[in-house]
This record gives C-alpha cells, structure tokens and sequence, in this order.
C-alpha cells in the first residue's frame, strides 16, 4: 500500500532545482529538472553525507556540492566511476501538486 | 530501426580506440564486425618489448579481452586476414572466405617492419619486430642461440637488443647512422646512451652498411657481411630499420595511397565510406609510428562515424621515450634545431646527464633528455603550446618549479616514489593506487586516471606528479593532455572558444550558447553551467541575466557550504578595519544563534561557522554588515597592513589604500577568487607578494605586483607597474582585473592566466596602454553599478525567501 502526502505546489519548486521535506525519516530531497520532472532522494550523499538538495541538477542528475559526485535522481546510484546509492522515494505530480511517497 | 554495419579491418590499438571512442558517443548506431589476423584481442604494442625483456607475460599486455568485445556484441574474427574490398557491392573477403557486408569501413591495418632488399633476407631466423609472434620467434631463438644481431639502431632495435641481452644472447647492434636513434636525439645524448648500453653489454657497429645474410648448413642464417668486406656471426637476425604503412588492401581495392592511405582531417579515405585510422594513414603527407597521435586520430575518426561531424586532426608533434630499464631518454619535437634556432645546453658526462633545449623566437621548439627526464611531460607540454619562455628563460634548463610543492615532501621523481607515499592529499590516493588503476584499467589520459582514482581532480596541485606517474607506468604509450581541453565531456569546445562566440554573436543566455554550440547534453552539467554562467555575466553586464541555477551553493546564498552541510558566513570588514560596534553585533549574533565557531580568516575577518541555512538571513540581518563574499569566484578580501598610520616602517597610507580599494571593487565577479594585499613598506606584513595584486608603498610612490597566489601553487606576483598616486594605483588595478575577468578562463587563477597570456601581454594592454588602461577601468565600474549586497537583498528586502525555507508535510492523505 503506498502513502501519497502532498507536498507542495510544483511551482514551489524552481526548475534545476530542488526543495528539501523534513519527514519523519528524515530530510527528503525533491527535484525538478528542465523537463519537469520530478524526483525524490534521501538528502544525504551516499559518498560522505553531503545534501544532494544543494547541488546543481541537469539532465536526470544532480552533483553533490561537497565533493562533487554525481548523483543519478531516477534511481538514487552515483554515476560511474564513484559507487554507492542512496534511498529513492516515490514521488509524483498531479493537477500542479507534488505528492510524496514515503512507505 | 536496422542498425547500419561497420566493418573494421585490423585489430590493433588505433582501431580499437576509435571503437572505445565510437562506443561512448553512439554504443547503438552500428553493428560491428572485426577482422584481425593476429589470434590475440587488441593488446599493447608499445610494451612489447617489455615481454621481449621478461619484465611483462602476454596477459600484461592484453588491453581489451574477449569479453569485451562480446559484452558490446562486437563480432570478432581472429586469425582471418581480409584480402579483398568490393566497394561497389560494400562487401569484405577474408582468406577463409568469410564475408561481411559494410556501410561503414574502417581500415586500421597498421604497418609492416621494412624488410631489407639484400640477398638472404627469407632465410631462417631473419625477422622483423613487430608482434607477439616476432616477440616469440625472439624468446625462442634466444633460448637456443648466441648470437643476435639487430639492424636499425632507432627505438625499436634497441629495445629488442636490451631484450634479447637479457635473455642471455650475445647481441650486436648494426646501424647506418654516424649515432643511435638519429631520427630523435643528437650525437651528445646519443653518446651517453651509447656508453650506458655498452655498460650493460651491448656491441654497437656504427655507420656500417649490410650487404647480405649468409645461410649456414641448416639453412638458418648464420653470418652477416656487411659492404666492407667484414663478417659477424648471427644466428639471430632481427630488421628494425623503420616501418610502411600497410597500405596494399587498399591500394588494391583503387583507395588512393601514397605510401599511406590518403585520408582527410576527418581520417576519411577518398572513398567517403571507408575511413582510416593508425600507422597505415598517410594524414598531409605524415604517417605516423607513435601511439598518442593515433589516439587523437581514433577520436576524430569515432565523431564522424558517429555523425557528430564536428572534429578534425590537425596533425601531432610527437615525443619519444625510450622503454630500457635503467635508461631514461625523452626527445620531443626539433631537437636538431638549425640557424634560427637556440640552444640551451647542461652536459654532464661524468654524471650521465644530458639536457638540450632549442629555442625558437622565445618558444620551446625540441628537447633532448638522457639521464634526468622528469621534466619530460613538461617541456613537451610548452612545446605543443606555443607557451613563450621568454621570462623563464634562465631556470628553465632546470625543470619545472615548484612541482607538486604542497603536501609532497619536495618529492618529485614519480618512478622514485614509494608505492605508498600519497601524490593526491585532497582524495588520499597513493602511487600505488593510480599505478594499478592504469595497469588494470588501461588508463591512459589524466583524465581517465582523474575519473577512476580522483587523483588530482580536486586542487590539481599533483597535475605534475600524476602525469609523470602515467609517463613513467606507460612510457610511450601516454597521451600528454590535449594543448587546448574542451570545457567538459558536454563539449567538443574550448574555454576560448566558447567565449569567442558569446562576444561575437552576442549571447545572452546559458540555453542560447548551448543550442548555438551544439552542446551534448540537455543542460550542461555542475562544470559547464558555472563557467557559461560567468562567461556570460563578465561579457555582457547588466544585459546577461546571472542564473542562480547554475551556480555553485556557495554563490547562490552567499556563504560557505560546510561538511556537515551547514554554512559560515564571513561580513566584509573593509580593509580589515574594525570597530567595538561591529564586533559587538558579532558577538551578540554568536550569542543568539548559538553559533559554535568563529574564527579570525587569514583575510583579516572574522568568520562565523556552523550555522542552518534557515538562520542565514536573520543572521545577516542581525549583522548589519554586507557579504565578505568569502565564498565566490569574485573579490574576496583585501588585506592591509597599518601603514603610515602608526607603523614606524610605514611609508603610505594602506589602510586608505586597502578600504579604497576593496570598495571600489566587491561584488566583482571573476574566473576565479580574486585576493588583494597592501603593504606600506617592502617588509611585505600583508603577504602583498602572493596576492593577485599586491601594492607596496614605498617613500616615492606605489609599486603594483600581479599573478601571485598563496594557494595550493605559491606563485610570487611580478613586478607590474610604479606609479604615484592612489588613483593611477586604482586604475591600473581595475584594469589588469577587467582584462582577466574577460580573457581569463573560468576556474583560472591570475597566475596561471598569467602564466598562459604572458606577463609582457597584460602590461601591453595595461600600462603601456593608457587610453585602453582607462577605457578597461571604465568598463569595470561600468559593470560595477548598481550593485547590490546580497546579503541585505535575502535579509531585508527578503528575495528569494523559498531557498531558506523547508517544507514540511501539509497533509495526509491516502489515494
């Protein structure tokens, strides 16, 4: 059974950008990139913890401001070479609103 | 959709790059078929000679295996020799019969050793040197005979003469030439070399011509007789005078060749379907034996097949080093030089040491090494870029300065380093990690050991120390970084390239410049949208509109991302000028947010770290004090000492000076920080000579010095200018920035900008000029109105709220 939570409007969230949810699992990362598509990671870097919000995001990828991994938004795995993954939520978008699923 | 067919022919190291190559840009455009007649998948040639010399098995070597090639569908057959191409009907024969249709060909055949025209040359144990097989033919003649001789004393001859000298043979070294290896180093060095290989048992018979080979009674050679009349005995008889393209299924198939097969700056054929790339082109009128222009071949040849259609090769000045343990030798470029040209000369017979360099209009032309080669890569660096050497000129005999100088221990011969001494102190990687990656990986760029290991892909300081690592674990076989290096993997373009065509088509916008420069990628990545970002702002002021997206945190809400992703903020202390009333409100700030850190900055400030980005803007508020912009590719602090003010040295007015200066220029962007320092006497309190400009005052006036730095590379600033007055100070500062902040490369610090325009450019342009001196400040103030502290912007005017704002869950509700 998936849990949708409403979030936020889409337009809260700038394009090549993010916002980040705190939830009771934690901050929770949400992306949209250029083409409107939107995307939900656990806010932590699997390299040392960065906050992946707070990277610069293109195509289906944002790049950690620490050390600058980059990471893949569709399913939460670091490009090659760097190897690691964090936690991908269920997120989806519908009449402008941005629904989360953290089960 | 049916994938087209693409037919490569040899299975050699230039084919198989330009297939890697081809792979990355477009793995689904064809089908790909390989023939080659060797019964091994692609291996390293160029360490042949080290399995000749017992240091590497054939495994070693192997660079791409079987599963390769399958795991990318790649059809490979081994062992078949393709001896006919149907071009009309774009069909290949092999010798077994085997065809295979193609769209595309790609004739990567390679070249044959040239095989003496003298009586004798088919007998037995007459060979060339050029594959495992020719290796294997010499391993097992070496176990049953004595005698080797080697015709050719260029590279390979004496590679196989150190090899078969290790396998216990008798070997004699026959060449045509007054010196060894003419073709690359000077008679001088040639002596050195010659005298170390005599050391380790190796007969040389210079300036001697072979008339035939003389069978004994097995039918095997037995003897060489040279034009004079004298006879060696040899029972072992290895050609390395040169090698040919191998251009003769082509010629034959009606491809025009002329020695080579004839190809364009596209490595297209005059058959517009056949390519080709490697030791068998012919590219305006140059065939080419090394390996780092056949890479550069590869890569243009895998952009056309992949319709991208954009590369060319422009030819390569190559660099030799010679592979015998124990022997360092690196030639590159006009070593020879001629009536314009000069050299520069240390030779050190008792030592071993040998180093020339020729000088061509204050440009490095060619260099020679025999003894000490650590600055190979270097010299050969300058050579491919034209660099003018004219103000290093009197050290440069003496290698690179102050070569990976921080965290290095001085250490700086790669081959003497300790597999576990650490090269890169930002990622923590050793030498023996990035030897093994580029054994185990085939790494042969910096770049592929920056994306593998990390190794200098933060700071760069190590640049120096991971190349020579790659020119030391490789030899011939490493690729010097490119002179010009696109901006990204996003781009085929350069930084001068991109800038050049923001200024001229007037660009205004980071999605225009990548629809105009046909970008490959849908929008840039996290190195790309930063340096357009810059670019565009520093180009067109006012008009380009800055994108906060593309910037880095720490610009986009000017503080300092921590590692535990919280930030510090540092406030603008102008020429770090205080009062109890500012350092009150910091303390009260401290106090109130809790903050637990602060720090005096070596910019004289005080920093306040370990703050939550939701606190930023009441913290700034609260502050009442503007950005230090302590963060930014952008003016960062200018620091003072107290000058006339109350130093007994004191000469000036710095404190003025600094203060003046700092708030004519914050909130200037640039490719990179920018540091200022003042002194008031030469005694230098404000570390003036490593900043980007420093200002001493001195009893009759100020003296200007640029392009230091005090970072990971200590760079000591030059002499600029002298002048008088504050205001010639502030012009000719505001000058020499707005020239780099429009001509320097983004991520480039004035130094190495320096470094790469030359310091006599900057004051041509600067303080020889007045009115283009005075229109350059001009400019920069003109980009300097209308400036805003961002600070105050987020705190009071309250811009840009959401970026500090957390969401949380609003409701819940089950679908």
């Amino acid at each position: 059974m998936s849990k949708w939570i409403r979030v936020c409007p889409l337009e809260e969230i700038p394009r090549l950008g993010s916002r980040v949810v705190k939830t009771w699992k934690g901050d929770v990362a949400v992306f949209r990139n250029n083409s409107d598509e939107v995307f939900a990671l656990r806010d932590k870097c699997p390299h040392k913890g960065g906050p992946l919000s707070q990277g610069i995001v293109f195509d289906r990828k944002v790049t950690c401001p620490l050390h600058g991994w980059n990471i893949q938004l569709d399913n939460g795995e670091a490009v090659a070479p760097d190897n690691g993954c964090t936690h991908r939520y269920r997120v989806r978008v519908d009449k402008g609103e941005v629904y989360l699923d953290l089960s | 959709m049916k994938k087209m067919k693409l037919v490569m022919v040899g299975n050699g190291m230039a084919g198989v790059r330009a297939l890697e190559e081809l792979l990355k840009l477009a793995p689904d455009l064809y089908d790909i078929i390989v023939f080659g007649t060797e019964s091994y998948p692609n291996y390293n040639r160029i360490m042949l000679s080290l399995v000749l010399a017992g240091e590497q098995g054939i495994q070693d070597i192997i660079l791409n295996n079987l599963d390769w090639y399958q795991q990318r569908g790649i059809t490979l057959h081994l062992n078949k020799k393709v001896v006919r191409i149907d071009r009309s009907k774009k069909v290949v024969h092999a010798e077994d019969g085997t065809i295979a249709g193609y769209d595309r060909l790609l004739l990567a055949t390679g070249s044959n050793p040239v095989i003496l025209p003298i009586p004798g040359n088919e007998l037995d144990g007459v060979i060339g040197y050029r594959d495992i097989q020719d290796t294997n033919a010499m391993i097992a003649a070496a176990e049953k005979y004595r005698h080797a001789v080697i015709i050719g004393g260029g590279l390979l001859g004496l590679e196989a003469a150190n090899g078969l000298k290790l396998r216990g043979m008798d070997v004699t070294v026959v060449h045509l030439m007054p010196w060894l290896m003419e073709r690359q180093i000077d008679s001088a060095a040639a002596g050195l070399l010659q005298k170390s290989l005599e050391a380790k048992g190796l007969k040389f018979l210079l300036e001697k011509q072979t008339a035939e080979l003389i069978a004994g009674e097995s039918g095997r050679v037995c003897a060489i007789k040279f034009k004079d009349g004298e006879t060696i005995p040899a029972d072992l008889v290895v050609m390395a005078v040169g090698i040919r393209p191998n251009a003769g299924l082509a010629e034959a198939a009606g491809i025009y060749c002329n020695r080579g097969i004839v190809v364009s700056d596209t490595m297209q054929t005059f058959d517009p379907s056949v390519y080709a790339v490697g030791e068998c082109v012919s590219h305006r009128g140059v065939s080419y034996g090394l390996v780092a222009p056949l890479f550069d071949m590869a890569k243009v040849c895998a952009n056309h097949l992949a319709h991208m259609g954009i590369a060319r090769y422009q030819g390569s000045v190559t660099a030799t080093k010679l592979k015998v343990t124990g022997i360092d030798l690196f030639s590159a470029g006009d070593f020879a030089g001629n009536e314009q040209t000069e050299d520069i000369v240390l030779h050190d017979t008792a030592g071993g040491v040998y180093k020339k360099l020729v000088l061509k209009d204050n440009k490095l032309a060619g260099a020679v090494m025999y003894g000490d080669t650590k600055d190979g890569t270097w010299y050969f660096q300058m050579i491919r870029d034209g660099k003018n050497i004219a103000e290093i000129r009197n050290h440069l005999l003496f290698g690179q300065p102050h070569l990976g100088n921080s965290g290095h221990q001085g250490q700086d011969s790669a081959a003497a380093m300790p597999d576990d001494m650490e090269v890169c102190g930002c990622n923590g990687v050793c030498k023996g990690t990035i030897v093994k990656a580029i054994k185990e990986k085939g790494l042969f760029t910096l770049n592929d050991v920056r994306k593998h290991t990390k190794a200098s892909a933060s700071c760069g300081s190590c640049t120096g120390l991971v190349e020579q690592i790659l020119a030391s674990t490789l030899g011939g076989a490493y690729m010097p970084t490119p002179v010009e290096k696109p901006v990204c993997a996003c781009t085929d373009h350069t930084h001068a390239e991109v800038r050049k065509s923001i200024r001229e088509r007037k660009l205004l916008t980071i999605p225009e410049v990548m629809r105009f420069m046909e970008w490959n990628t849908p929008d840039g990545c996290a190195s790309c949208r930063p340096a357009l970002n810059y670019y565009l702002i520093s180009t067109w002021p006012h008009e380009a509109k800055d994108d906060p997206r593309s910037r880095h945190i720490n610009e986009r809400v000017h503080s300092n991302i921590q590692k535990l992703g919280d930030y510090s903020v540092v406030p603008r202390m102008w020429g770090g000028v205080t009062t109890p009333e500012q350092l009150r409100r910091i303390a009260d700030v401290a106090d109130k947010y809790q903050i637990p850190a602060m720090k005096v900055t070596g910019g004289q400030r005080i920093a306040l770290a370990g703050i939550k980005k939701e606190d930023l803007p009441k913290v700034w508020g609260d502050l009442g004090m503007p950005s230090g912009y302590a963060y930014g590719k952008s003016l960062r602090s200018v620091k003072t000492c107290v000058g006339n003010a109350f130093c007994r040295f004191g000469t000036q007015d710095t404190l003025g000076m600094g203060i003046g200066l700092e708030k004519a220029f914050w909130g200037m962007w640039a490719p990179h920080k920018v540091k200022l320092g003042i002194s008031g006497c030469p005694r230098n309190c404000s570390e003036a000579a490593i900043k980007d400009i420093g200002v001493i005052g001195v009893e009759s006036g100020w003296e200007i010095y640029v392009a230091g730095n005090g970072g990971t590379k200590t760079e000591v600033a030059q002499f600029f200018a002298k002048v008088k007055t504050q205001e010639e100070v502030m012009e000719h500062a505001g000058a020499f920035l707005e020239l780099y902040r429009q001509e320097g490369y983004y991520l480039e610090r004035t130094a190495q900008w320096i470094q790469r325009v030359g310091m006599d450019y900057a004051k041509k342009r600067v303080v020889e000029d007045g009115s283009n001196r005075r229109a350059l400040h001009r400019q920069l103030m003109k980009a300097l109105e209308a400036r805003k502290d961002p600070w105050e912007e987020f705190a009071v005017k309250g811009v840009e709220q959401q970026e500090f704002r957390m969401l949380e869950i609003v409701d819940e509700v089950s679908r």
